[in-house]
């Protein structure tokens, strides 16, 4: 055996705190160690090329890179082995940048002894590594898309566009999302519906979208190349003879409150989400319907001339079959009656920035629902920022939408006074400060400070905030005819779900976890799964719009190719070992291990492609029998002895 | 007059000293003033309770000379909603302690006349005592 090591310096990262001399001089004493070398930059092309020509070279047949973190570089450098001629699984990477030189920077001398241990263990492992190969599987164009807002659509597009098979499902009776509630989108301005309404007309006019509304996605089993789903379409009472001409509206006897518009107006129990939806066709609310509830009245039915109502529809289950996954599931708004101290729910004055929303869009349609007044604060950083509600993170919009907001009112009506209280104003983004320095012009008035309490006035109904000016040191109680709560997101319904089907990992803050924050932003630690938009995280528009084209444009290129290469490290079984218990059928996250008989015996049998390598089953495995390729026992066994300084067997 | 101000490693020192009697971790402080406009007794204070944070976590030894923190009655309001979690009141009553330390007496028990001393309220007297002598 030949065993290349090859010390970077990382340009000063890893050479001023660790004594690369000691290192090199220490490797070349090692066992079966042929070519010892460093170089300032072993991910260069120069110090690649190191690698490549010292293999042919020396016939190396192992390689130790001691650099960065194998997350960093790792494939980098199997590349290189794989280029010369090698499997890429018998290379090793001791990280001696990240969990050595970096936070050991102020004790040189046991950062040394340290960085020479991990490439002892890394040696140690490199010689039991066995030759492991790549699989390569088939895989079709058929996509998932999850959630139909205006990340889901985004991304649904760009893959039809392309020429991708796409599922779209959506929970709502409409595609839309929360967009379509917006009145104009920060800093442009341009009017929500109006930039949104042509996207989600191109949806259904997309022969390569098939399109569920009113559906979930129940089960989702498989892998990449091979996810089959089981879509819920929930019933909506309304068939497809439906033409949208209103006359069953009319004489329905029901009337409650308009969600869409925040509980602004009212809605009948048969209705059209909103005036663009997508589809355009009625619905009926079953849990507000007085025939499904009570089995009497059915006047829609009776009066509809397309005899459209169908009261007997049934749940339907739908099966498919995908080979990738994009999730766009979205976010809520953060519930304001939570924040107790503002009074939300039980103060009439007291409202939701997205109601304010609507506000505008109504009164610039000149069909005003409800008076604004002329004093109105904003409080920002309701739900966001806050550990007492248990959220720590910032919700990144409210900034933006609140400065919107504001200037629209202020313009609209220069005699209102608009305060917009902030904790710290974040305009972060393109045109955004542009775009607050233009609200101050308009008179906006930006008060550093975040809300103690809001009052009720109970004779005037007027509300009193408590505030201290942190910038001027003065304390503030006013009065306002009107409160806007500047809600912040939380991980919606939806996306919650979606992590539960898909068993996928969440960040602290709850939303969907990325594989990597940088270099990984869409994908996730399932293969063949993307995130995009507010299921990730909070953002604004355009973030949400360039995320979905990267997670289609991810997407695409898994499946372009028609194949896909699969990792080898999997569990494997030895069969004379196992008992076929099946501790590692139920510990498997991944539906990954079976029993199945063999020779009179029942015997675990690990599905390569499923099994994503976790190591969950070897560690479970009462007998042993479970092991994990590129990490067998016996390497573990030499890293920890490597690691404790014994000597080699 | 505006003073002028250093950040020398003596602020440091302050730092740590009231974050080791109050427990708390006063450079968490994000300054959002949800303490003072919440705070009632605010308007008798000649510093606000985010303003003494502010003056804790420069490592402004000055913050003392404020009376702000014996106005604090500790109801925890801003305890209970400081946005960070940090306890407010804990680092009023570590900035009362700092004081305490330095065994100064405020108040001469024995000039008190003897008549006054006699309807005095005991409660009154003893947490006089307390605050105002070393």
């Amino acid at each position: 055996m030949k065993i290349g090591v090859y010390v970077c310096h990382c340009g000063g990262n890893i050479s001023e705190v660790v004594d690369i001399k000691k290192l090199t001089s220490s490797a070349e004493n090692q066992p079966e160690v042929a070519v010892v070398r460093d170089n300032a930059h072993m991910c260069s092309d120069v110090g690649r090329n190191l690698v490549l020509e010292d293999i042919k070279k020396h016939k190396l047949d192992r390689v130790v890179v001691a650099a960065c973190s194998p997350q960093f570089h790792g494939k980098t450098f199997m590349d290189i082995v794989e280029k010369a001629g090698l499997s890429p699984y018998v290379f090793e990477m001791a990280n001696i940048r990240e969990q050595c030189s970096w936070p050991h920077f102020n004790e040189p001398d046991l950062a040394t002894k340290k960085a020479k241990d991990l490439i002892s263990v890394a040696l140690a492992k490199a010689r039991l590594d066995e030759s492991l190969s790549r699989k390569t599987m088939p895989i079709g164009k058929r996509v998932l898309v999850v959630g139909a807002g205006i990340a889901g659509i985004q991304a649904a597009l760009d893959l039809g566009d392309a020429g991708f098979e796409v599922y779209l499902v959506e929970k709502e009776a409409t595609i839309g999302g929360k967009m379509a509630q917006l009145s104009r989108t920060f800093p442009t301005e341009d009017c929500a519906a109006c930039i949104l309404s042509p996207k989600m007309a191109d949806v259904p006019a997309n022969p390569n979208i098939t399109l569920f509304t009113n559906s979930e996605i129940e089960k989702v089993s498989g892998f990449l190349g091979n996810f089959d789903v089981t879509i819920n379409k929930k019933p909506t009472y309304v068939n497809d003879q439906c033409v949208a001409c209103g006359v069953c509206e009319e004489k329905c006897p029901v009337k409650i409150p308009n969600e869409f518009e925040q509980e602004l107006t009212t809605r009948r129990a048969i209705y059209v989400p909103f005036e663009f939806a997508v589809p355009y066709k009625y619905l009926i609310d079953e849990s507000n319907c007085i025939y499904l509830q009570k089995g009497k009245c059915g006047n829609c039915k009776k009066v509809c001339p397309h005899d459209a109502v169908d009261f007997d529809q049934k749940p339907e289950k739908v099966e498919v079959k995908v080979d990738t996954i994009i999730v766009a599931t979205g976010y809520d708004i953060f519930d304001a009656k939570e924040k107790k101290v503002y009074g939300f729910g039980t103060n009439k004055n007291v409202i939701t920035s997205l109601a304010m929303e609507r506000m505008i869009v109504h009164e610039a349609e000149g069909r005003a629902t409800r008076e604004i007044g002329k004093r109105v604060a904003f409080i920002q950083c309701v739900g966001s920022r806050d550990e007492q509600i248990g959220n720590e993170y910032c919700s990144r919009i409210c900034c933006m939408y609140a400065t919107k907001l504001s200037q629209l009112l202020k313009r609209a009506d220069p005699k209102k006074d608009v305060y917009v209280f902030y904790t710290d104003l974040r305009a972060f983004g393109k045109g955004f400060e542009e775009y607050y320095k233009r609200a101050q012009k308009t008179g906006v008035k930006f008060i550093r400070g975040r809300v103690a309490e809001v009052n009720e006035d109970s004779k005037t109904g007027k509300v009193a905030i408590k505030v201290e000016d942190t910038l001027a040191r003065q304390i503030i109680e006013s009065e306002f005819d009107l409160v806007v709560l500047s809600v912040g997101m939380t991980p919606g319904a939806g996306t919650k779900q979606a992590a539960e089907v898909l068993r996928m990992t969440k960040s602290p803050g709850g939303f969907l976890q990325e594989a990597h924050p940088k270099f990984k932003p869409v994908d996730t630690l399932n293969d063949g799964v993307f995130i995009c938009g507010c299921a990730q995280g909070p953002k604004d528009i355009p973030d949400t719009v360039a995320q979905a084209s990267a997670a289609a444009s991810r997407a695409i290129r898994l499946m372009n190719k028609g194949i896909y290469a699969v990792e080898p490290i999997t569990a494997v079984v030895d069969e004379d070992l196992c008992s076929g218990c099946a501790t590692c059928v139920s510990v498997c996250p991944y539906e990954a291990v079976k029993t199945e008989m063999k020779d009179d015996k029942r015997v675990a049998k690990v599905n390569e492609i499923l099994c994503q390598g976790c190591g969950s089953c070897s560690a479970a495995c009462p007998s042993g029998a479970s092991q994990q390729h590129w990490f067998m026992n016996n390497q573990l066994k030499a890293m920890v002895g490597a690691a404790l300084g014994e000597e080699e067997q | 007059m505006i003073k002028k101000v250093e950040l020398t490693p003596e602020n440091d020192r302050f730092i740590n000293k009231v974050n080791e009697l109050s427990g708390e971790v006063v450079t968490l402080c994000e300054q959002c003033g949800t303490c003072s406009g919440g705070c009632p007794l605010v308007s008798e204070m000649d510093i606000t309770p985010s303003q003494w944070m502010r003056l804790a976590q420069l490592g402004l030894k000055e913050v003392l000379d404020y009376k702000a923190v014996w106005v604090c009655a500790s109801c925890f309001t801003c305890t209970v909603r400081c946005p960070r979690k940090i306890d407010v009141s804990k680092v009023a009553e570590a900035l009362r302690q700092i004081i305490l330390r330095k065994a100064i007496d405020y108040i001469d028990l024995k000039a008190i006349p003897k008549e006054e001393l006699a309807c005095l309220p005991q409660i009154a007297l003893v947490s006089a005592c307390r605050k105002f002598t070393g």
